[in-house]
């Protein structure tokens, strides 16, 4: 063993080496400098990036030995190192204030890699930048705010005046004194530290490390599992089997069909279901112990696709068959619609699975308490939800379980369902020793449910002018081997199926089916993603038939206030995409006056561009009938803040921004008056899931009638107090004033506790009632709708795409943050274009092909287009200040944008994502040589 | 369970060479890690007992013109041969690959000796070096030889070089004369990992309009990094234009032996875009050695 001499942030150490250690381990476990995130421990991401004697470099693959005599600098050192005092540097301010902060965790990475940048070069363009920050991903993908920040920051260090903020941020059409105005998110400067915690960033005394064994056959019987070297080995606190499972055998969002663990006899259904779990004293014993463990099993076919599982004499999933969910949408009369109408078209879609890729990879700790209680430490996306489900497991009342969430580095659907949340509770409980689950990017890339792969069919109808009178649609959606959210995601799918158009005859099915792949749940998009591929393609094609513009042919079918949806919903108000289609539309002949005409570039005449348009549109909230509930409490402190909590989730999307705002605007008090706690599931109340894009309009709300119950009851005492007409009472700038009188809320604290009143409001809020799919009437309580542009460079002779401008245009209601929006809408149009481009979960034979980062590619900044947003803002008079969600529809449009785009250029139609360049190239040759 | 067991951090080459022949246990040279440390860890790898870091060795380090050689340490981090005027002077195609290899934290580790040892037949450093020339000095127990860059493959993965015995020290590459220069350019496909479905290297020297010598390299065109020695040869003084390009072409496509590789590149697609690609590339060397 030898010694590790280095300077870390300017401090001196000397350690023994350890065999097998990385930087970043080192860093991380040993300095407890955990700003240095990972993500992967592939060189992939650079969530993992120091500078050592000033070059970025990925921690994660270099060995901590060669660190000897090198000065390493973390994010944690680049406060304090360019003044005396720990002052932000010019580059973390710049990222805070120009909202290039979300979940955060890429965050310290894209800071390092920038000052390392910056150090070189303190004057880099765009293409400086971009090239600098390549391997650097961003999966909330503000790529455009990062780079704008940067450029910002090295202004600043040039001239040496303050960070300069963003200006092309237009504040919400709707005029409130905070909301709608562009805030910063109160816990970006934690992130942009280092000193933000996410759930691996934790330890406690005494933890011990688990590690789970996975089946790794794809369909078969568990017919043999010896667990005995495992146990034996030294440093093994514990070997758990389904024998173990000390309540209910299952765990599941809606349908109980997944099994905690799967035991002798059992079936295995998928590569990631876990057979045993161990916990020991470090994370190798645990990964040792798993290798120890051997397992025997009657393997049997594997159903690999829902058209598949759906034949007859196909071997069944589980018990009910392979068919988890039929869907059906009836509105009018086929038959009468095609035939009167003047062409019909008929294609067939597929989109394969796809991954969220979250940077964070997942991890639970579970810690006993002395009592009996548990605590789960966990970042998710439905904190209550996990207390239900480990509770049922454990066999206990739900209180005897406190889940206390963590801070995402991303969630985007993926950190909804269990993953290690009921594992570390059984081995913490036996062990009565604090248990922490890490997956790494393999485990989270097989384990953890995706993006559903579809196939879709659509039979359009539709008149000579191009007026849409019939739709058909038939839907075959693979949800893996068990339910998660599938019934959902695919209903949503077969609901927007018929796109964001009124016609009047629609008709769609949906096999919603059980395979032996991993499963697939929520995704940003839920299944509406996958259907607006097809229907928008089918709209492009429909268009050349019938030989009107692709821009009128959308206008002229388009949902406006008093279209009745294909569920038979009326929309009574907040429709704005004929006014999102007409911006679009505007913005996109501003750049191009012939946008669909290929244009060859004069000097290499195999790059032709042209430009794609679609359009979409998204519910916001569960409905379908289920109750949408969100609760909040608003509190007022001694000191005169406030506080606001909901066990609802942040993932990075920024609902604690609206959150806070929202109690800042109805409590007339500055933002920094109001602190946000949310996703403990002990100290808040319960949001409900985080998902559906609903927690802007649930929790917003929630937040929002709290804070105006709060002011209701002050409003009262002080009325009564000073005997004034409670429309005397007025609320401005953090003073209440009273006929005369102004008090501070710190005041406004003293008098209520004085007469025995506790300034603290519980308000749950139940969204209004839905209708169930099949009984008409109100499906969703709130649409929002999305149109985007896209402008893209085909090459000919290879087929490479490039998309060079997105115009994106969401009605989203109304603006509550503009700075977050613009971090939701540059995020949803990168994970578009990965979803169509880069993006393509493999499984072969129910193997996981793609289980590293390295297979799976998400988008870079160097992929990043122009992007233009423009905000519409049609309110709904239920939603918060009119606002409705924005999470989903951003992300939806952009792949039909891009793939409209390639058949304007080339004139290749795809019917298949992702886009794959050499079949673009292939039917071009194939073309040229049959010419 | 850990990675490695012994690390050393040899200072000479003589000592790393003495290192590897002494280890308690299966040992490898580390320049990078980038290929190494995600093998081991991925378990695609047999266990390393013993770790040899060469970046502590200043030789390996060491960029510099040698007689009428530029020398190119097999430890130079990817991102300093790119950033070097030196090789930016005398071999413009290596700039161009050392820049194109991964994302700049990957590249201020990655090297080219590990680029080489690796032995994929479409590296991007390889690529370049094979059409420069390059000449590996390569270290063993006995001593020290110099080895013409082709023979430093066996086959996909498969290096000449014994890894538990021998170490690449550095590359020689000839000096630019006038009217020579190079051009490295690589088509990629956005999904799956970040390896080059084709990639192209072209060094020449011309004679006013005639192609005086000529190298191409094209990857993967083989089991190894494929020179197209057939077009070279075709091409030799004669005049460059878009007749004698296709017959150059023909002869390429005659000798190549492109493969399909599963969900990345079909043969059929590369044999429809190598000619493209050469053009690229061959128009411009041919431009910039005016
Ligand atoms: C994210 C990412 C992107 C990448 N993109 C590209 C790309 O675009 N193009 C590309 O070509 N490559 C790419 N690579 C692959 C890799 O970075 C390169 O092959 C790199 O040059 C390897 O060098 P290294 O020093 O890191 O090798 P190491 O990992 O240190 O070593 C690789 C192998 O060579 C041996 N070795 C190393 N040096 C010597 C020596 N001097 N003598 C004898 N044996 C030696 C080692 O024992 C090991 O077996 C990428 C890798 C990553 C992680
Ligand atoms: S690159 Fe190191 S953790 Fe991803
Ligand atoms: S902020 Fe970059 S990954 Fe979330």
């Amino acid at each position: 063993m030898s010694t590790i001499n280095l300077s870390v942030n300017g401090k001196q150490y000397s350690l023994e080496s350890i065999p097998g250690e990385t930087l970043s381990t080192m860093l991380r476990e040993r300095l407890r400098l955990t700003g240095t995130k990972i993500g992967c421990e592939e060189a992939e991401c650079g969530a993992c990036t120091v500078l050592v004697d000033g070059q970025p470099m990925m921690s994660c693959v270099y060995p901590a030995e060669r660190a000897d005599g090198k000065t390493i600098v973390t994010i944690e050192g680049l406060a304090q190192r360019v003044h005396e005092e720990m002052k932000l540097h010019p580059l973390q301010d710049a990222f805070v204030e120009h909202g290039a902060v979300q979940c955060g965790f890429c965050i310290p990475g894209q800071i390092l890699t920038a000052y390392a940048l910056l150090k070189r070069n303190p004057n880099p363009d765009s293409a400086d930048i971009r090239f600098a920050l390549k391997d650097t991903l961003c999966r909330c993908a503000g790529y455009p705010s990062i780079e704008n920040a940067i450029l910002a920051a090295a202004q600043a260090l040039r001239t040496g005046e303050p960070v300069q903020k963003p200006t092309h941020i237009p504040d919400s059409i709707h005029e409130h004194k905070t909301v709608g105005h562009s805030h910063l998110r109160p816990e970006a400067v934690e992130k942009v530290t280092g000193e933000a915690l996410y759930t691996d960033d934790l330890k406690f005394d005494g933890m011990l490390y688990a590690k789970a064994k996975r089946a790794m056959i794809p369909h078969g019987f568990l017919k043999k599992l010896d667990i005995s070297k495992a146990k034996a080995l030294p440093g093994v606190a514990a070997v758990l089997t389904a024998e173990d499972i000390p309540a209910e055998k299952n765990h599941g969002l809606v349908i109980f069909d997944w099994p905690v663990m799967v035991g002798i006899g059992e079936r295995v259904r998928y590569v990631g279901d876990a057979l045993a779990i161990v916990a020991a004293e470090t994370q190798e014993i645990a990964e040792q112990a798993v290798g120890l463990i051997e397992a025997e099993f009657d393997l049997q076919p594997v159903i690999t696709n829902p058209v598949q599982a759906r034949q007859e004499g196909v071997p069944q999933i589980h018990e009910k068959g392979n068919l988890l969910k039929h869907i059906k949408v009836r509105k009018g009369d086929m038959d009468a619609g095609f035939a009167s109408a003047d062409v019909i078209l008929e294609h067939t879609f597929h989109t394969p699975t796809t991954d969220h890729a979250f940077i964070e990879p997942e991890c639970s700790i579970g810690v006993p308490l002395p009592d009996g209680r548990m605590e789960i430490y966990v970042g998710s996306q439905i904190p209550y939800q996990d207390r239900t489900q480990v509770a049922r497991v454990m066999g206990w009342p739900e209180e005897r379980v406190r889940v206390v969430g963590q801070l995402m580095g991303g969630g985007f659907g993926g950190k909804e369902d269990i993953m290690g949340q009921i594992h570390v509770a059984m081995l913490a409980n036996v062990t009565q020793r604090p248990v922490k689950l890490l997956f790494d990017r393999h485990e989270s890339l097989l384990v953890h449910p995706k993006r559903h792969a579809t196939q879709i069919r659509v039979k359009l109808g539709a008149k000579k002018d191009g007026r849409i009178v019939a739709m058909e649609t038939e839907l075959y959606g693979d949800t893996g081997a068990y339910a998660s959210l599938g019934e959902k995601v695919m209903t949503r799918a077969t609901t927007h199926s018929a796109g964001p158009y009124d016609i009047e005859h629609v008709r769609a099915d949906c096999y919603a089916m059980y395979t032996n792949n991993p499963p697939a749940g929520a995704f940003r998009g839920f299944g509406v993603t996958q259907s607006a591929f097809a229907v928008e393609s089918m709209m492009d094609m429909l268009a050349d038939t019938v030989g009107v513009d692709r821009v009128e042919l959308r206008r002229m079918n388009a949902l406006h206030v008093g279209s009745v949806t294909n569920t038979g919903q009326v929309l009574n108000e907040s429709v704005g995409l004929t006014e999102c289609i007409d911006r679009v539309d505007a913005e996109m002949r501003k750049h191009t006056p012939r946008p669909f005409a290929p244009r060859v570039d004069s000097a290499n005449p195999n790059l032709v561009r042209a430009w794609g348009f679609a359009s979409a549109y998204k519910n916001t909230g569960l409905g379908g009938g289920a109750p949408d509930i969100s609760g909040a409490d608003v509190e007022l402190y001694e000191d005169g803040t406030f506080q606001v909590r909901s066990s609802a989730a942040e993932l990075g999307q920024g609902l604690v921004t609206v959150m806070r705002l929202t109690v800042a605007e109805e409590m007339a008090v500055a933002p920094e008056q109001v602190r946000v706690l949310v996703m403990d599931t002990d100290l808040a109340p319960n949001g409900g899931p985080t998902t559906a894009s609903r927690q802007t309009f649930v929790t917003g709300n929630a937040s929002r009638y709290a804070a105006k119950t709060l002011r209701d009851q002050i409003t009262a005492t002080m009325a009564e107090k000073f005997d004034v007409r409670p429309e005397q009472i007025r609320y401005e700038d953090g003073i209440v004033h009273v006929n005369g009188h102004s008090m501070t809320y710190a005041e406004i604290y003293k008098e209520m506790t004085a007469i025995g009143q506790q300034p603290k409001v519980r308000y749950e809020y139940e969204a209004p009632k839905t209708m169930p799919l099949g009984e008409g009437g109100d499906m969703h309580f709130a649409f929002s709708f999305g149109v985007q542009a896209a402008e893209v460079e085909v090459n000919k002779l290879t087929g490479e795409v490039r998309v060079l401008k997105v115009i994106s245009a969401n009605d989203v209601g109304m603006a509550v943050n503009p700075l977050g929006l613009q971090g939701q809408i540059e995020g949803g149009v990168m994970m578009g274009l990965g979803n169509c481009l880069t993006e393509e979960f493999i499984v072969d034979n129910g193997n996981v092909v793609t289980d590293h980062l390295a297979r799976y590619r998400v988008p870079g900044i160097m992929l990043t287009p122009e992007i233009t947003s423009i905000i519409v803002e049609h309110p709904i008079s239920s939603g918060p200040y009119g606002a409705k969600g924005v999470g989903e529809i951003c992300s939806i449009p952009t792949t039909p944008a891009i793939t409209n785009a390639i058949y304007n250029a080339v004139g290749v139609r795809i019917f298949k994502t992702p886009v794959d360049q050499e079949m673009i190239a292939r039917e071009l040759w194939e073309r040229e040589e049959t010419k | 369970m850990n990675l490695w067991q012994e690390y050393k951090s040899p200072t000479s080459v003589a000592e790393a060479v003495q290192d590897l022949a002494s280890a308690a246990g299966p040992a490898l040279p580390i320049a990078g890690g980038t290929d190494l440390m995600l093998d081991l860890r991925q378990g695609n790898h047999p266990p390393v007992h013993t770790l040899i870091d060469l970046t502590f060795i200043p030789e390996m380090s060491a960029l510099e013109l040698r007689g009428d050689e530029l020398y190119v340490g097999a430890a130079v981090p990817v991102n300093q041969v790119a950033l070097d005027p030196l090789v930016g002077t005398h071999a413009q195609a290596l700039t161009e690959a050392a820049n194109l290899i991964a994302g700049p934290q990957v590249r201020n580790t990655a090297t080219l000796g590990g680029n080489v040892a690796h032995a994929l037949p479409a590296a991007d450093g390889t690529i370049a070096l094979t059409a420069l020339d390059a000449v590996a000095e390569v270290a063993g127990a006995a001593g020290r030889r110099r080895m013409p860059f082709t023979s430093l493959f066996l086959g996909p993965g498969k290096s000449a070089i014994d890894k538990t015995k021998e170490i690449i020290v550095g590359f020689y590459l000839p000096i630019a004369r006038p009217h020579q220069a190079s051009c490295f350019k690589r088509i990629m496909r956005p999904q799956g990992v970040a390896l080059p479905i084709l990639n192209c290297a072209v060094w020449l020297e011309r004679d006013g309009d005639l192609v005086r010598d000529i190298h191409i390299a094209v990857g993967p065109g083989g089991a190894t990094p494929f020179r197209a020695t057939e077009a070279e040869a075709f091409l030799r003084g004669q005049s460059f234009n878009d007749e004698t390009f296709a017959h150059a072409l023909d002869c390429l496509l005659d000798q190549a032996k492109f493969r399909t590789s599963a969900r990345r590149a079909s043969a059929d697609y590369r044999r429809h875009i190598v000619g493209g690609l050469l053009k690229d590339v061959l128009d411009t060397a041919w431009k910039r050695a005016e």
